[in-house]
């Protein structure tokens, strides 16, 4: 019978309409309308008893004037802008520099005060990631040997101008430092999450046992 | 009293949202009937296989994630599997399980916006598209949380995968195994018995078993002309010989057959995605490769079934630490070379048809 297919398909296009788990929800990115119930739950209060106490907020919201930042969940694996970067741990050995497929990271090291053979690292004047280039796929985090670079997890980073999209070595040191998990399993044993999570220092970060201080005159210094 | 026509030459593209990317069209109408096209390529040209020869062997993953890319995953796989024959890398079990139940989420995340873009052109304007879209979102979320991206993935690596899955993957997994079929069905019921796509799709744009071979087709395009080719069960790769899965074969090589044979693909893919839950066992995921592979010098060509067919990668390499020469054979390059076949005779409302149900994308078909 004709017919029998498209009463069929209206079927399906009501029931996505009408049955909650189904239903397109919207994201009004970065806010979300909140309804009265929502809002009394932030607050941890009855809806009733929050109602009568405020009914500007509980009018407004019901109309729909209220919004709340709205955050979509983010996997503690992904693999965000704004590298995290540990000067206490990078060597200036510019592994990620050669490994980025695109080139983007310009390294520019000198032997610091101390001398390079007394197990000094270099400092590192110049370290520049134009993410504006980067396709953020993480072989530079694969190949940091010291665990020193590590994806981040923020996404927001719209600016006006090509250049400032570059991030110098000043932005790496002052960056707030909520690794991406990604390619770092110590971090993810640790359960630790980038979203939710505080900033991580540099001495909680490493997948390698750390050497005892006089181990490391042993081997490297008195050489 | 006959009226006279000529025949008008017209674009159809590069910018048309029908043709799914930058993709031109030299349509000679006759009223409204096509009497011969003539493809335009070229416009997304980005020089991948060239790019491929200044990289290292890891780097070209990246690349690969940027050819077809609704399907990532299977572009990493194939390129992979090159790389380790040329080699002759041994790949631990439990990556190879990881890299199957990867590429066939993958599938099904294609298929799904192949359906959805085809019942689109067919005039269901979004709606089915956007409940499509709504499932493939599902799995680009699996993905984030398997390696932290949704569509550039770079999961894959040779020797393995660079990491192995972590435990919210599986319980999203599972979560979606369930949901999947149900949301098949309803796709299903929307759009296979309708009227509309029924009268817009059977019989439209046929191609024969013979023909389709000739124009050495692949994928679900030469299923659909009933011919059983599938790579995955002639020349199994990875672990799919351990596997329990049929290969849908459609019977007329028309639009709905192509459109037919990749709904129960998505169900085969379940199945298979079942099972290797059901069998992956512990251990490590990526064989001790070092970051800079240099193969020893000779040339290789290895292709898995991908979701719109065969996907090669034919590697030369001269020792040193980037291939010497990178050829990709690429299913919707080769699944467009029929379009004359397909399209002349039809009417322009069943060109775009046709177009969409050969679901092909521009990143691949100009590498
Ligand atoms: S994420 Fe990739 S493209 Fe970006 S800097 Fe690192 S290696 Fe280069
Ligand atoms: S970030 Fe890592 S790879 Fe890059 S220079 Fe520092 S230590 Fe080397």
């Amino acid at each position: 019978m004709y017919g029998l297919g498209l009463l069929k398909g209206l079927i399906v296009t009501m029931k996505n309409l009408i049955s909650p788990g189904r239903m397109f929800t919207i994201h009004q990115y970065p806010d979300r309308k909140i309804s009265p119930l929502g809002l009394s739950k932030l607050e941890g209060k009855n809806v009733i008893s929050w109602g009568i106490n405020n009914p500007v907020k509980f009018l407004k919201s019901l109309l729909g004037l209220i919004s709340v930042p709205d955050k979509i969940a983010q996997s503690p694996r992904f693999r965000g802008q704004e590298f995290t970067w540990y000067e206490q741990r990078c060597t200036g050995c510019a592994s990620c520099a050669k490994y980025c497929p695109l080139g983007i990271i310009k390294i520019v090291t000198s032997p610091s005060g101390k001398a390079v053979p007394e197990g000094q690292k270099y400092a590192i004047d110049v370290f520049d990631i134009d993410i504006g280039r980067c396709m953020f796929c993480g072989l530079c985090v694969e190949a940091c040997p010291y665990d020193a670079l590590h994806m981040g997890s923020g996404f927001e980073e719209g600016t006006y101008q090509r250049k400032d999209l570059v991030i110098n070595v000043d932005r790496l040191k002052s960056a707030p430092k909520k690794p991406s998990t990604w390619f770092r399993p110590q971090l993810e044993e640790l359960g630790y999450d980038p979203d939710s999570g505080d900033e991580i220092t540099w001495d909680q970060i490493g997948r390698h046992e750390r050497p005892s201080l006089s181990d490391q005159e042993d081997k490297w210094v008195k050489r | 009293m006959s009226i006279r026509t000529e025949p008008v030459t017209i674009n159809l593209g590069p910018q048309h949202p029908s043709t799914h990317g930058v993709f031109r069209l030299r349509v000679t109408f006759d009223g409204e009937t096509v009497v011969d096209v003539d493809p335009v390529f070229g416009y997304m040209h980005r020089g991948t296989e060239k790019l491929a020869e200044t990289r290292s062997y890891v780097q070209i993953v990246t690349l690969t994630d940027r050819l077809d890319w609704v399907s990532s995953m299977s572009n990493n796989l194939a390129y992979v599997r090159a790389v380790e024959a040329l080699c002759e890398i041994e790949v631990p079990q439990r990556a190879q399980f990881l890299r199957v139940i990867a590429a066939e989420l993958q599938r099904i995340a294609s298929h799904l916006m192949a359906t959805g873009f085809l019942v689109n052109d067919m005039g269901a304007f979004a709606t089915p598209l956007m409940y499509c879209f709504r499932e493939r979102e599902r799995i680009l979320d699996l993905f984030e949380i398997l390696c932290g991206a949704r569509i550039t993935l770079s999961y894959m690596r040779p020797g393995g995968v660079f990491q192995d899955a972590p435990k919210a993957f599986w319980d999203n997994l599972d979560a979606l195994m369930k949901e999947m079929p149900i949301y098949i069905d309803e796709l299903e019921s929307l759009v296979t018995t309708n009227e509309i796509v029924l009268a817009r799709s059977k019989n439209v744009g046929v191609l024969t078993a013979e023909q389709s071979i000739n124009g050495s087709l692949s994928g679900p395009m030469l299923r659909a002309s009933s011919v059983d080719w599938d790579i995955r069960k002639s020349n199994p790769y990875e672990i799919y010989d351990k596997l329990n899965f049929e290969v849908p074969i459609g019977k007329n090589g028309d639009v709905f057959d192509r459109y037919l044979v990749r709904i129960k693909e998505m169900r085969e893919s379940l199945k298979i995605i079942g099972q290797c839950v059901d069998m992956i066992s512990e251990g490590p995921v990526r064989a001790d490769v070092p970051y800079n592979i240099r193969p020893p010098a000779g040339d290789i060509y290895s292709s898995i079934e991908a979701p719109k067919g065969e996907l090669g990668f034919y590697l030369v390499s001269d020792q040193s630490i980037s291939p010497y020469r990178c050829k990709i054979r690429s299913p919707s390059f080769m699944n467009l070379s029929l379009l004359r076949e397909m399209l002349v005779g039809w009417k322009m409302s069943d060109l775009i048809v046709i177009l969409g149900s050969v679901d092909f994308v521009m990143g691949e078909v100009d590498r």
